[in-house]
This record gives structure tokens, sequence and C-alpha cells, in this order.
């Protein structure tokens, strides 16, 4: 018997149009638990470095957490991996609301796609039936209205549908995946248009096993109330009509400059006015008491639903006003398009054409209003029009394409991918870390569990690390010891990052939301799952013996395995740097002593190549002999001489 | 809505109630949850809101969020329906309904088809609230407990009684009567 997961997974070929359910290896399961880490398994086994993203051989696998369709509240981040055009590595996103506990009841934790649909599909999974469908009358429609269309055309009122907009479809780099209220971003919406998939409806009646289920939920009962009351997790920005920290920390334009004193009382008061003249209400996720998410109606716009910090993106990409941001989310979000990266783009074509590298030629009747602007750049984009053909590559392969110095303007990507609009001062340790190694491609999805800053007061400090659950003693010692104005030592600042990026790779993996574990103990530090209340959890719902050690243990494999996927497209140090002026004031020597340090730390050799050492030690084997095979390592564990590159410029 | 109807002593009865505020629903649907883990055999031995007595009817695009609770089972659909707009909003008169009908599958096990119904979480010893309204922390459902003077006497029914009604509905009571005169007729034999 399986619990917590079904045992199956659906393998559905586009090109052959064949449907498959597949049984999995439980063993892979006390591996790597679930979601991104079985995922990534899967692409090893399957998708060698040779397979271009674009290539039918590429996989877009759907990930149900090992905790979906358990009574655990907040268990419902579905994952979606595969690899991305444009950085050419392990591209991984995911995205809230019902779709995977859904597909879980439908019985199967994946759903694996390969191959390409000859013209647009779209997949119905109804419990044992499963279809591929003539998608042709949904071209063109909006992603929430394709969920619309498709719930109406099967009545089935029930279907969790995600589905891509027209970005999508003309495979714009930005392209999202939409499902209810929720948005799979960073890039994974491209591979489902390059595969023909306009979207994919499941509908499932099927009971999940639980292994212990009288102590599950006992267990699961009492955090309704907990995540509730508690004021540190769900989204905490999103429902403070105080912008103060976003406006002023964050930068506006093409990530270019931080506008001190924007903020005032009456801004305060007029965005608050047009906020709540535009939200119909509150939303949540599956199984979860926090609401994250704002159903919005803006005069004109179809019904869509904002979270997290795009309420503010657009607006400070352009220079707008709070109106401007929900206005243009009424169309950006129907055509799919990520909120992080699109504004940076959009912002950047403005940079152009104002230091004459676009023309009036590339842009025939541009508006001189920044708003009407985007408005302009975003139609050109979704549907390849002229000059949007190159910017629906992103920022950084946009500049190469037009070239004429626009490469200039390229400043705020790593990995040739679009980073938070932060310009900040001094260089911070960790973050450097972070930001340079990450494979989550944000930071938002790597920083989270130790607090950004220091507190001041030794008693308030004190009393803060007293009741600090989620942290081992290590950390607790550290922040006791941590003054303002001082950076963490190098041996602090790896543990940070190493503590951080864990727990996202353990939230990836059972579906629990970071905002109430791996993203929300840096404010507060009281997130209601950490290190040491999760393995209770899966351990009732799966059967399997688990503790806190080895729990860390499986974020590091899954770190590893994701970092060895990388590693073999070519990956090296010198791909791990944050964006040149992220800080005003660098410390390249105290960075190569942080990297040095963080490598060693993690059991990488001093390319950022996880050693033989590491990878068999993690059970990670067959990577290990890939690596000798390939001559990424050799046996006496240096790396050779000649470097296969990530730097090789794309044909 | 209204719920199980509890008589005391023959003249007062307590009505058991739950109080709905559309306004405050935020679509997480825990109250299906906990529904299917309270009312799963064993208790609590699997969640899942295709079970669940209590369905949160979501058309998320109109701002719809309406949760409401199993009733009793019809085995007709209505011959016609009522749209109502409220504030501005349309709603199917069946996104009120909570009765299980051939018109949707809900409130229907998903096995059998047989028609849910929800009970209160009516538990020996008694259980402080439904469990739908133990989840729902922004109040979204109320749990209210009123006595009323006198009033018709109803007696609460066994499980057993109200699916065999469902059945007898189904099929006509003359098959049920003839299937159990068969079943004991064979058992004797």
């Amino acid at each position: 018997m399986r619990y917590a997961e079904t045992g199956f997974n659906l393998e559905i070929d586009l090109s052959r149009g064949s449907i498959e359910r597949v049984a999995t290896d439980p063993r892979l399961t006390e591996l790597h638990l679930g979601g991104q880490g079985t995922a990534a398994k899967i692409q090893w086994d399957r998708v060698p470095p040779e397979v271009e993203p674009f290539s039918p051989d590429n996989l877009l696998i759907f990930s149900t957490g090992l905790l979906h369709g358990t009574p655990v509240p907040g268990a419902n981040r579905t994952a979606v991996d595969t690899f991305s055009p444009q950085t050419n590595l392990y591209s991984h996103s995911l995205f809230g609301g019902f779709f995977g506990p859904e597909l879980k009841h439908a019985g199967y934790d994946k759903i694996v796609i390969r191959g390409k649909a000859s013209d647009l599909v779209y997949l119905w999974i109804n419990n044992d039936k499963v279809e591929i469908r003539d998608a042709g009358h949904l071209q063109g429609k909006g992603a929430l209205e394709t969920g619309a269309l498709i719930k109406e055309e099967l009545k089935e009122s029930d279907a969790q549908v995600a589905a891509i907009g027209l970005a999508g479809e003309n495979r714009v780099y930005m392209a999202t995946i939409e499902h209810a209220n929720s948005s799979a971003s960073r890039g994974v919406g491209v591979i489902m248009g390059d595969k023909r998939l306009k979207a994919i409806a499941v509908r499932g009646t099927k009971d999940i096993n639980i292994s212990r289920p009288a102590e599950l939920f006992e267990i699961s009962n009492p955090m309704y109330q907990a995540i509730y009351d508690n004021p540190h997790c769900g989204d905490v920005f999103l429902h403070e009509d105080d912008e103060e920290w976003h406006v002023n920390n964050f930068a506006w334009g093409n990530a270019r400059e931080r506008q001190k004193g924007f903020w005032n009382q009456e801004k305060e008061k007029a965005w608050t006015d047009i906020t709540e003249s535009v939200r119909l209400r509150w939303t949540a996720c599956y199984n979860c008491p926090k609401d994250c998410h704002q159903a919005i109606k803006y005069p004109g716009r179809p019904t869509y639903f904002q979270k997290c910090y795009s309420k503010l993106t657009y607006a400070m990409a352009a220079y707008k006003e709070l109106d401007f941001n929900y206005d243009i989310l009424g169309v950006t979000q129907e055509y799919g398009l990520d909120g992080y990266s699109t504004p940076q783009v959009l912002a950047f074509g403005i940079e152009l054409y104002e230091a004459g590298i676009l023309t009036d030629e590339d842009l025939p009747g541009f508006p001189s209003d920044s708003g009407e602007r985007f408005f302009y750049l975003v139609e050109k984009i979704v549907r390849r029009e002229g000059i949007g053909d190159a910017l629906a590559n992103g920022v950084y392969w946009a500049a190469r394409q037009i070239g004429k110095g626009a490469e200039e303007f390229d400043h705020n990507s790593t990995k040739k991918f679009e980073q938070l609009p932060l310009k900040l001062k001094m260089i911070n340790y960790p973050y450097f870390l972070m930001y340079a190694t990450g494979a989550k491609m944000t930071i938002t999805q790597t920083e989270g569990s130790y607090p950004q800053s220091p507190i001041a007061d030794k008693k308030e400090r004190e009393a803060f690390v007293k009741n600090w659950d989620a942290a081992p003693e290590r950390f607790k010692k550290w922040f006791l010891e941590w003054e303002p104005r001082t950076h963490p030592s190098i041996e602090e600042s790896v543990h940070i990052c190493d503590w951080n990026e864990t727990m996202h790779y353990i939230d990836d993996a059972i579906g629990t939301c970071a905002f109430l574990s791996s993203f929300r103990g840096q404010f507060g530090g009281r997130p209601p799952y950490h290190l040491y209340n999760l393995p209770n959890f899966i351990s009732h719902a799966t059967g399997m013996d688990l503790d806190s050690d080895t729990l860390w243990e499986i974020g590091r494999r899954n770190r590893n395995l994701i970092r060895a996927h990388n590693v073999r497209r070519g990956l090296r140090r010198s791909d791990e740097k944050p964006p040149e002026d992220h800080w005003k004031i660098r410390d390249p020597e105290m960075e190569t002593k942080l990297l040095d340090a963080y490598y060693e730390f993690k059991g990488w050799n001093n390319d950022g190549i996880p050693t033989r050492e590491t990878l068999d030690e993690l059970g990670l084997d067959y990577v290990s002999e890939d690596f000798l095979e390939r001559g990424i390592l050799t046996d006496s564990g240096a790396t050779p001489s000649k470097e296969t590159s990530a730097e090789k410029e794309k044909k | 809505m209204k719920g199980v109807v509890t008589v005391t002593d023959g003249l007062k009865k307590i009505v058991k109630e739950i109080k709905v505020d559309l306004d405050k629903c935020i679509g997480c649907r825990a109250c299906e949850v906990a529904c299917s883990a309270f009312h799963a055999r064993p208790k609590y031995s699997s969640t899942n809101p295709a079970r669940s007595r209590i369905r949160v009817v979501i058309d998320d695009l109109n701002d719809v969020y309406v949760p409401i609770r199993a009733g009793d089972y019809t085995p007709a659909e209505c011959t016609g329906r009522h749209t109502y707009t409220i504030s501005g909003k349309e709603y199917s008169e069946c996104s009120f309904c909570g009765v299980s009908c051939p018109a949707r599958d809900l409130f229907k096990e998903p096995d059998s088809g047989l028609p849910l119904k929800c009970d209160m979480c009516e538990d020996d010893p008694p259980i402080s609230e439904p469990m739908c309204v133990q989840v729902c922390p922004h109040d979204a459902l109320v749990y209210i407990e009123r006595e009323e003077e006198g009033g018709e006497e109803q007696v609460q029914r066994e499980e057993m009684e109200i699916g065999l009604e469902a059945l007898a509905k189904k099929h006509g009571l003359q098959k049920i009567m003839d299937a159990v005169a068969r079943m004991s007729m064979s058992k004797k034999g």
C-alpha cells in the first residue's frame, strides 16, 4: 500500500498522442519525497544535457507535493519543472490554488509530458478517463477565460484547470501557466506553449491512503487556527496598505533607482482607496486559512487574481501610480505574463528607445506616455510582432539580438534571468551567496529562514531567540551575537545560505507553501512549519520513519541533483554572480572567500561541481558515474582543464 | 442553513444552525476537507472533498463563493430554475441548493452514487461544533444553537432509514420490499 501518494504518474506523449498510467518506484519517495525532488530524478534519467529546451524530448512535469490531498493545511503548491530556453538550465516554478490536490484525488502524483502536439490541444483528466482534446477553439483565449470555457464545455464546474494565454502560445519566455487564483511564473509557460498544450483540466474523486490518519488529523486540525492567528505567515505585505517598504527599497524603472521620499500619508490614503475600490475579496488556496490573493475587478477588465509584489511591479517599472498597475494586470494576467520579469522587459524597451538604440522604425506610433508605452509593448511581445519578437526572449537575449550597445542596458539579470529590481548599497554576505548560487532563479525562492537583519535591542534579541522553534541551535547563538551594521562571518553566511535554500527544497518536495514555512521565518521567526515539526506530519502521512536530520539530508540530495543537472548543462563557477550593480559597494576578495567556503561546505569542488564523495554519500552514484563518463569529474576529483561553459552562446 | 432539530422534553427543541456569511468566505474549502475526514470510516481515515457533506460552490470569475450543506435526496431535477441577482452578482438557484439530485454530482458518494446528507456532526460524545465550523477561523461559518418552544415533534432518524428512503425513491418502495423479502427468504432457506 502506498501512503500519501498514489504511486502512479500519468505519462503523456503529445507527438504520438499516447496516454499511459505508470507505477512509480516507492524507493524514490524515500530518497526525494516528491514534487520537484522526484521530478528531477525523472528528468535526470530521461533528459540528457544534449536535449534542447525546445526539443520534443524536453519534459514538462506537473508534480503534486507529497502532502497534497492529506489533511495538512497549506499543502497545495504544484511544482512545474522543465528546462528553460532562456537559461538553458533547470527551470522550476510553483503555483498554488487547487490543482495538485485535485490531481492526486484523480489518482496521479505527476503528469509527465513529452513530445509536441501538431495542433493546439488540451488534456482532460477525469479520474481514470484521460483524453487529449482539440483546443483549436481556445486559441488566443485568455488564460482564466480558457479555464471557464473548458469547465463549461465539459459541464464540470468542479474541474481544476491550468492554462496558458497568448504569451505561452507564442512561446514568450516570460509566459506563465495560470490556474484559479495562482500563476506559475519564471517562464515555464513557454514550454507548455511549445508543446502546443493550451490547458490541463483535472477532476478527481478518489481517496488517498494515509498511514496513520487519526494521528495526522489530530496534529493537522489545530494548524488552521495556529496559521490564522500567526501574524508572521501568509502574505503579510499584501495585506498592508502601507507600501513604504516596497516603494522605498525596490528600484523603479528598469531596476534603476530608488525613490526615497515617494511615500507619504496622502499617497497611502489614495492607494488604499484605489485598492479597496477594485478588490472583490481576499481568496485562499486549497485547505489554507491564509487569504493571500486579491480578486480584482478593474473597470473594463475581466476579473483576475493579484498576488504578492506584482501589486507594484508594473507601476514602479513605468513610474506610474497604483491604478495603472491594476489596469495593466487585467491585460497581462489573461495573456499569461510573469508579473516580475515582464515589467523589467518593458522598462528595458523604453530605455533602449530613449537611448536611440530602438527607433521609430522599430516602434511605429510609439506613444509618449510610459503607461501607454507599456500597453503598446505588451501587445507586440505577446504576438511576437516586430521588435516584440526580440523582447519576448527576455532582457538578456533581447539585448544581444538588438545589439548596438543594448547589452549595456541588461544590468539586472543573473544566469540570463531577470532578477528582482533591488539596488542596494553594501554587499550582504549571505545574500551574495544566495544570489550567486541559487538554482531557483530568484531570491524569493532561496531566502527566507534566517532574519534579513539583526535586532538592535539585546533584550528583544533574546526574546526572539527564546522561542525560535524553527531554528537549529547554531543559528540561535549567531543571531544573539549579531550586532547591527556588522556582517555575519564567512562560516555563518555559508550556513545561513544553506539553511535558507534547504527549507525551499523541502517545501517544493512536499508541496507546502513557502508563505507558511521556507519564506516566512525571516520576518518574525515563527513559521508554522519548520524542520522540527514537519517530520511528524510527513511520517504520519506516509509511514516513513523520518526525523529532522533525514529531512535535511533529503533537501540536500534534491539540491545536489538539481545542481548536477545544471553542471551537466554547463554551469560553472564563472556563472555564479549577482547582477554587477546589485550592491554599490562590492568586495571581490571577500566574495571569492565566500564562494570558496560555500563550495567546500557543500562538498563541491572549486568550480562548483559536486564531488564524487558528496554525490555517492547522498546515494547519487549514478550522477557521479555520469560526471566521470562525461569528463566533468576525473577519478582524482579534480576538474578537467577544459571547461564546458554555460557562456557558450545559443545559436 | 438549518440543521438537525433535537426534541428535548416534548415542549422545547434545540435547533442547530450554521450561519453563513458569503462575504467572509475565502474559498479555501477547508470545510470540505474536515467534513470528509469526520465522516470517513474509520473516522479521519481519509480526506476527500468529493465525499464531503458541505461544498463551496465557487465561480471565481464572478466572485461567487457559497458554502452549502447536503440536504435530502431527490430522484428528479427541478423543472425550472431561478437565477438570482444579488448586489449585482448573478447566482444560479443551484448555488444555494443542498439537495442531492440528478442534475449534478454534488452530494453523492463517488463510488456508489448514494446520497450524502449533513448530520451536523452528531456524535457520541458530542463535539463542540460541526467540523466545518471548527476549521473556519474567518467565521464564514458560525454555529449557533437556539432553543425553540414546542413546534412539531421530529424524531431523529437513523442513517440506515435515510439511505433506505433514498433507495425507495430511486427504485420504488415495492421493489425494495420485494428485495427485502427475497433476501429474508434466501436466509431462511
